[in-house]
């Protein structure tokens, strides 16, 4: 079984461009075009330019030391909430912006979640002098106030999204019908690994700087360039899918991939789309999402507004389908608990995405020799408001 | 059997085609708002598939879908009002729906049903061509159903012959580069767009929609095409006016 995008632009069953005709041209432009321009010397040496020294690549593979010894395993932290910015996002806009450049695009659209991905599209407009317009749901933009005020300081307009649940999945529905109505002049820079192909493989191509760096990092302390689990958050997948990239077809390495359950996978209220999805098409791509029989999407549930998406990117899809992956869903308030426990074990605030994958050290287990690497996705300073009221702090 | 579609081009006066969402404003308003279309001299009828998350549709036909989904239609219940009225409608009755709800009724079982149940055709506005050819068009054709394809001001004129060569039915036109929506009036960028398609002569009967509101609207694009569509602002115009005068929009958009 191989783990990369095939020719036509699937990952085993999943994947494609379902897309409206009007969206024919411009995805198209971008298929056509996506591999020589990222493969070209000149936009290689921009793009690690501005990872090492706007970003500030590479992040550190932390060995947390204190979490190690308690649950007796070799736990590493790869440091993505130390990019500019705070989170994984930035490693795809930075990409997509000198893609969009190349492209001869003047006026750049996102959508947003836990406004992280907002934040690092806004940022990268503003580096560029680029027009920038992000889609949030009406929701998150109450749950995610910081990162609103951050993105109107970088010159952004943001749009509230309020249709269906007000969330994630509605905010990129309007950045698909801005495009819709603005074909020519516009690239929208999609935050996760999902949408239309070339989507999928173009950003877990900007993200796979992580399993990158992690190659050399870890030979550097282990003696050895892999390790025995990788472990990441999905919401869309792209932190995982970073993550994942160079060790998908080595079988050495397991993977678990971690959903969040929200208030039970069973309560009606959830986003674990592997375990509460079927086969259909989001946003452009075939892939597992949730949904009534009748075949209407299903409004998600998380309080991580960064994975609270009703599907999962067409790779992530696969990797559940074919067992390369293990699945695992948290419910929010183990989540929240672990946002605490990292913190006060390792000095590291996380995001409450991120959160979610340390979580499954309270039911997993490992071997004392494992070596085990989560991925860091984000910092918490977006969430402190959530923290503050569920904690009481 | 002979697909209504064809026939309704035969006609000499230009088509005027109307959308609607099934099950809006009320679950059983269908049957009703396709027997007045039928009355008020309307050519073809599209009714929609709500779906909830309807991307290429502008405000009014995403509320409409939302409203008809919270009333309770599905699938199941569409089949069932169409294959109620069927018998007394003499016009084609094409469905618009996305292609999820699509899928999880089962294509194989979808096609079959709306052989059943009467209708001509189909458009899926995210059923990409490519695919349509490789894993759909045998079932249609053993069906007799139609699908048809959009076409818009960025369609390439090799992509718009290739789209005209698989077509059957009618190509719909999408009249400028936007979601589904209302509008009182034409550009000239569209209008330049409108007659460099007709002069493409292409072999299939075109259909303009998007943005067809009133008499001029209809009457400009119908210049340049075979007929159009309306929907949006017919929704707009039983949403405020209710179902029972239907046939004063009609008669207002074909100024009679
Ligand atoms: C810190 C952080 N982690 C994870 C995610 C989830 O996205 P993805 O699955 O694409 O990495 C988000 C999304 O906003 C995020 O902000």
């Amino acid at each position: 079984m191989n783990y990369n995008i095939d020719k036509k632009g699937y990952y085993g069953n999943f994947g494609g461009a379902f897309i409206p005709e009007m969206l024919y041209p411009n995805v198209t432009e971008l298929k056509k075009n996506y591999l020589k321009i990222i493969s070209e010397k000149d936009f290689q040496k921009e793009f690690n330019d501005l990872l090492e020294k706007y970003v500030g690549r590479p992040t550190p593979l932390y060995f947390a030391k204190r979490l190690s010894k308690k649950y007796n395993a070799k736990i590493y932290l790869k440091r993505e909430d130390l990019c500019h910015t705070g989170a994984h996002k930035i490693n795809n806009t930075i990409g997509q912006i000198l893609l969009a450049k190349k492209l001869g695009k003047n006026r750049i659209i996102a959508e947003t979640g836990a406004g992280q991905h907002g934040v690092a599209t806004a940022t990268v407009c503003a580096l560029m002098g680029i027009e920038c317009i992000v889609y949030m749901g009406e929701l998150d933009i109450k749950r995610q106030a910081p990162n609103v005020a951050r993105m109107k300081m970088l010159g952004a307009k943001v749009i509230a999204a309020k249709s269906g649940s007000k969330t994630l999945k509605d905010a990129t529905n309007e950045a698909i019908r801005d495009w819709i109505n603005n074909p020519v002049d516009t690239h929208y820079i999609i935050g996760s690994v999902v949408g239309p192909h070339p989507y999928p493989d173009m950003v877990a191509r900007f993200q796979s700087v992580i399993s990158e760096e992690i190659k050399t990092q870890l030979k550097e302390t282990e003696g050895r360039d892999y390790p025995d689990y990788l472990i990441a958050c999905v919401g869309g997948g792209s932190n995982a899918a970073g993550l994942y990239y160079h060790y998908l077809n080595d079988f050495r390495v397991r993977i678990i991939a971690v959903e969040a359950a929200g208030k039970g996978i069973d309560s009606g209220e959830s986003a674990a789309t592997s375990a509460l999805g079927k086969e259909g098409i989001i946003h452009g791509s075939k892939t597992l999402l949730m949904q009534t029989i009748d075949g209407q999407i299903t409004e998600p549930y998380s309080i991580s507004a960064g994975l609270d998406y009703p599907g999962v990117g067409p790779l992530h899809a696969h990797l559940y389908r074919s067992k390369r992956a293990e699945f695992i869903s948290i419910p929010d308030q183990e989540a929240m608990d672990w946002g605490l426990t990292l913190s006060q074990m390792e000095g590291i605030i996380p995001a409450i995405e991120t959160a979610h994958a340390f979580a499954i050290l309270e039911s997993k287990q490992f071997k004392p020799n494992d070596i085990l690497i989560f991925n860091c996705s984000g910092r918490g300073d977006k969430d402190l408001e959530t923290f503050i009221n569920y904690f009481k702090l | 059997m002979k697909n209504r579609i064809d026939g309704a081009f035969k006609k000499e006066k230009k088509l005027l085609s109307i959308y609607f969402s099934a099950g809006h404003p009320n679950l059983n308003d269908t049957s009703y708002i396709i027997k007045k279309l039928e009355l008020s001299k309307v050519d073809m009828i599209e009714i929609g598939l709500p779906f909830s998350d309807p991307i290429a549709d502008g405000p009014t036909i995403q509320k409409s879908s939302s409203k008809a989904l919270k009333n309770g239609m599905s699938t199941e219940i569409l089949f069932k009002q169409i294959e109620n009225i069927r018998k007394e409608i003499k016009i084609p009755l094409i469905v618009m729906g996305y292609l999820n709800p699509i899928m999880q009724y089962g294509i194989k079982k979808f096609c079959k049903k709306c052989e059943i149940v009467g209708i001509d055709g189909l458009i899926i506005p995210d059923l990409p061509v490519d695919v349509y050819n490789d894993e759909y068009k045998f079932l249609f054709e053993k069906h007799g159903l139609y699908n048809m394809f959009l076409i818009t001001p960025q369609t390439s004129p090799e992509r718009i012959r290739f789209i005209d060569k698989v077509s059957k039915g009618f190509i719909y036109m999408v009249s400028s580069a936007s979601v589904t929506g209302a509008k009182s009036d034409f550009n000239k960028k569209q209008i330049d767009y409108f007659s460099r398609i007709k002069s493409m002569k292409l072999k299939t009967p075109v259909i303009v929609g998007f943005g067809i509101s009133n008499f001029k609207t209809f009457k400009t694009a119908t210049k340049y095409t075979n007929g159009a569509i309306i929907g949006s602002a017919f929704i707009n115009y039983i949403e405020k006016n209710g179902i029972q005068k239907i046939n004063n929009f009609i008669k207002d958009i074909l100024n009679e």
